[in-house]
């Protein structure tokens, strides 16, 4: 793999056969990952599956016990992390509480020994871009949460790095200030067009701001996609139920023939699979796993043709824009997503149909898509 | 779902329909009153716990105050008739340790020469060692770290005999600068115990940052982890001063008479078998060399308790 240096040259950051244990305890096995030149890629996992770890080993504050790491083509895997051409972003925002925003905006900078006229240039750009000027003579702890992480960006914006690193950036932010600085990341990517490697467990930034969503878990990366095919053709059942909520639909059948056609059968009842892109043929008696979205199952008037089943309200969930209804069939109960106006009592029997062109099968096995 | 189902925001009695239970005024007791008999219970045990413990003092005291025909009468806990200073002045400045009859100022002197610069060297050392420790976990520095805290519990007599060894091969014993070296080694593990839990307690977050900015192992120290460490280092430094002012085993083995520290002298004035006993000038004596680790509590007694707290919220 290294002698590749054609696929190397596009990239920003390479990641070659890294793995990292503490102790006998293995985070990262094998991984390899190719981030392009002005990507936004999320490394995405619930707590514990490495993603952190695996940032923080671009950074240099790891050091990786085998592997490689290229920044730029640079082989920068025992470079000290101020020379890696990395900015980084913290949870906890990690502003120096002694110092003036200014200061902590400079420290780098003022350490590195760079003019004081070209230090005040690049906190004033930074500062313009983020919008805090006003806020340059206070110190952290006058800050709001917001105005704080807004400042930790700066820090990594004045050191005109290549590559971006966010390890969880809004994760101590409340919900609505999150949805604002969420905006202001891709906006921010948009303008700088830097690469970017952001570090969440939240899949709604994952989905919203990434180009490519690198879903992890137990050290090893399950999906490297964009998000439309992380979304809709999830490569196991893992990343299937990770990504997206309310989340998906899990039935569990074999597969069976009915007619020459490949139907999915489950206590008794039989789904037809027309429609199912398989990358492999669909063998009977194969056991399975079915997974569908809550609006793939489209229900009564929304229903535009194919196979049609019945099946009765249990729950009924409204959320506003959407109603979430649960509906019991076939010994399931699955959740639906329709328009918040269509309500329906509880007990009602509705008509039900799979949009399969939507729908996944997994491996009851392996777990892995079929 | 009908809306018996949702949940009522406003609890029952804001909700108007029941005035007079607005007019009822608020439910539940009222908040006791001061003096339940609860309060006299608790009150009473501490009050006559602090007397217990500040008879003594008071005893003290009155005495250093008094002359001598006045302490004979036996009445000690009464107030002086006749309020002296003279104890005061004597055992400042004339009372006699052997040959030597200038007081225990010169043993405050020598207390302050060896104090000062021993919580200075060791603060300054401990605090680098736990910063080293907390932060830059290098190989085998779990391992140097429980060395270190088993040597917290090695009893010091065990040690007396080989350090006087290692003083007298240095050429340093019986002078000030050999205590002055014990007291430092001695407090060490402690110290860097204490800095280490602080410095851990600090978000780690902070040390990477300073990483990035490419701040290295002395900057980092200077100027991100020193401005936030005020609390410890104030902690440090009481803990320091107390122990090493009121240090008397190591002042005895490793000075010589003419360079004791206050507290030896101490003893020495106050076990003399020569001549009358003159508890009023003893009295004083004990309190002058008392007054200084008081003095350091009073001072800074709310920065030590925020400085505990602060070390103890993690890690």
């Amino acid at each position: 793999m290294l002698n590749n240096v054609s696929a190397r040259t596009q990239s920003s950051v390479s990641i070659r056969d890294l793995s990292l244990s503490f102790g006998s305890v293995k985070v990262l096995e094998n991984l390899n990952l190719d981030i392009h030149d002005g990507e936004f890629l999320v490394l995405l996992g619930s707590s514990g599956c490495g993603k952190s770890t695996l940032l923080n080993c671009i950074a240099g504050l790891l050091e990786p016990t085998e592997g490689q790491i290229f920044i730029k083509d640079k082989n920068v895997t025992w470079e000290e992390p101020k020379d890696r051409g990395i900015g980084m972003v913290f949870q906890s925002y990690a502003l120096y509480p002694q110092m003036t925003v200014e200061k902590n905006l400079s420290f780098g900078l003022r350490v590195a020994k760079i003019p004081k006229d070209e230090i005040d240039r690049r906190v004033a750009r930074a500062s313009g871009i983020l919008q805090i000027e006003p806020l340059l003579k206070r110190k952290p702890s006058e800050l709001s949460g917001g105005q704080r992480q807004r400042v930790a960006i700066g820090r990594a914006l004045v050191r005109d790095v290549d590559v971006f690193l966010f390890d969880e950036p809004l994760s101590n932010l409340d919900a609505k200030l999150r949805s604002e600085l969420r905006v202001e990341i891709k906006r921010l990517h948009q303008a700088l067009k830097n690469t970017m490697i952001y570090v969440t467990h939240d899949q709604i930034e994952a989905l919203t701001l990434a180009d490519r969503i690198a879903i992890m878990k137990s050290g090893v990366i399950q999906q490297l996609d964009d998000p439309v095919t992380i979304y809709n053709k999830p490569k196991n059942r893992f990343v299937a139920a990770f990504i997206g909520s309310p989340a998906m639909n899990f039935l569990t059948g074999e597969l069976a023939e009915e007619g020459g056609r490949a139907v999915f059968r489950t206590n008794g009842v039989s789904f037809s699979l027309a429609g199912y892109d398989a990358s492999e043929p669909l063998k009977a008696g194969r056991k399975v796993t079915l997974g569908v979205r809550p609006e793939h199952i489209k229900v009564d008037g929304d229903i535009a043709g194919g196979e049609v089943h019945e099946a009765v309200v249990d729950i009924e969930e409204p959320m506003g824009a959407d109603n979430l209804l649960w509906l019991k069939h076939a010994g399931h109960v699955m959740s639906v997503r329709i328009g918040g106006a269509r309500r329906y009592a509880v007990g009602a029997k509705v008509r039900l149909a799979f949009d399969m062109t939507m729908a996944s099968l997994f491996d009851a096995g392996t777990e892995e898509r079929i | 779902m009908d809306k018996s189902l949702t949940m009522p925001i406003s609890g029952p009695a804001i909700s108007g329909s029941n005035g007079s239970r607005l007019q009822a005024g608020p439910q539940g007791k009222r908040p006791r009153k001061v003096l339940s008999p609860r309060n006299i219970i608790v009150y009473g045990a501490l009050g006559l716990a602090a007397i217990y413990y500040l008879i003594p003092l008071y005893v003290m005291v009155v005495t250093s105050l008094k002359g001598m025909p006045e302490i004979r009468l036996g009445n000690i806990f009464s107030p002086p008739m006749e309020i002296t200073f003279e104890p005061w002045v004597k055992a400042w400045a004339q009372a006699c340790t052997g040959l030597n009859c200038d007081g225990l100022s010169r043993g405050f002197w020598n207390s302050v020469r060896i104090t000062v610069p021993s919580v200075m060297v060791s603060i300054a050392i401990a605090s680098v060692n736990g910063y080293a420790l907390a932060n830059w976990r290098f190989k085998g520095s779990e391992i140097f770290f429980t060395i270190l805290i088993v040597g917290a519990f090695i009893p010091y007599q065990v040690m007396i005999y080989p350090i006087v060894i290692v003083l007298r091969e240095m050429g340093l014993y019986g002078t000030l600068y050999g205590l002055i070296l014990v007291h430092s080694i001695f407090g060490m593990p402690i110290q860097t115990l204490l800095f280490r839990n602080y410095f851990v307690s600090l978000p780690e977050e902070l040390f990477k940052a300073a990483r990035i900015d490419g701040a290295g192992f002395w900057q980092i120290y200077f100027r991100i982890m020193l401005p936030m460490s005020l609390p410890i280092f104030v902690v440090s430094m009481i803990l320091q001063t107390t122990g090493i002012w009121n240090d008397f085993l190591f002042g005895v083995v490793f000075t010589r008479p003419d360079t004791y520290p206050m507290t030896v002298q101490l003893n020495n004035i106050v076990n003399s078998v020569q001549g009358v006993k003159e508890y009023n000038v003893n009295m004083a004596a004990t309190l002058l060399t008392g007054a200084v680790p008081l003095i350091v509590y009073f001072v800074s007694g709310r920065l030590f308790v925020r400085g505990i707290a602060a070390g103890a919220v993690k890690g």
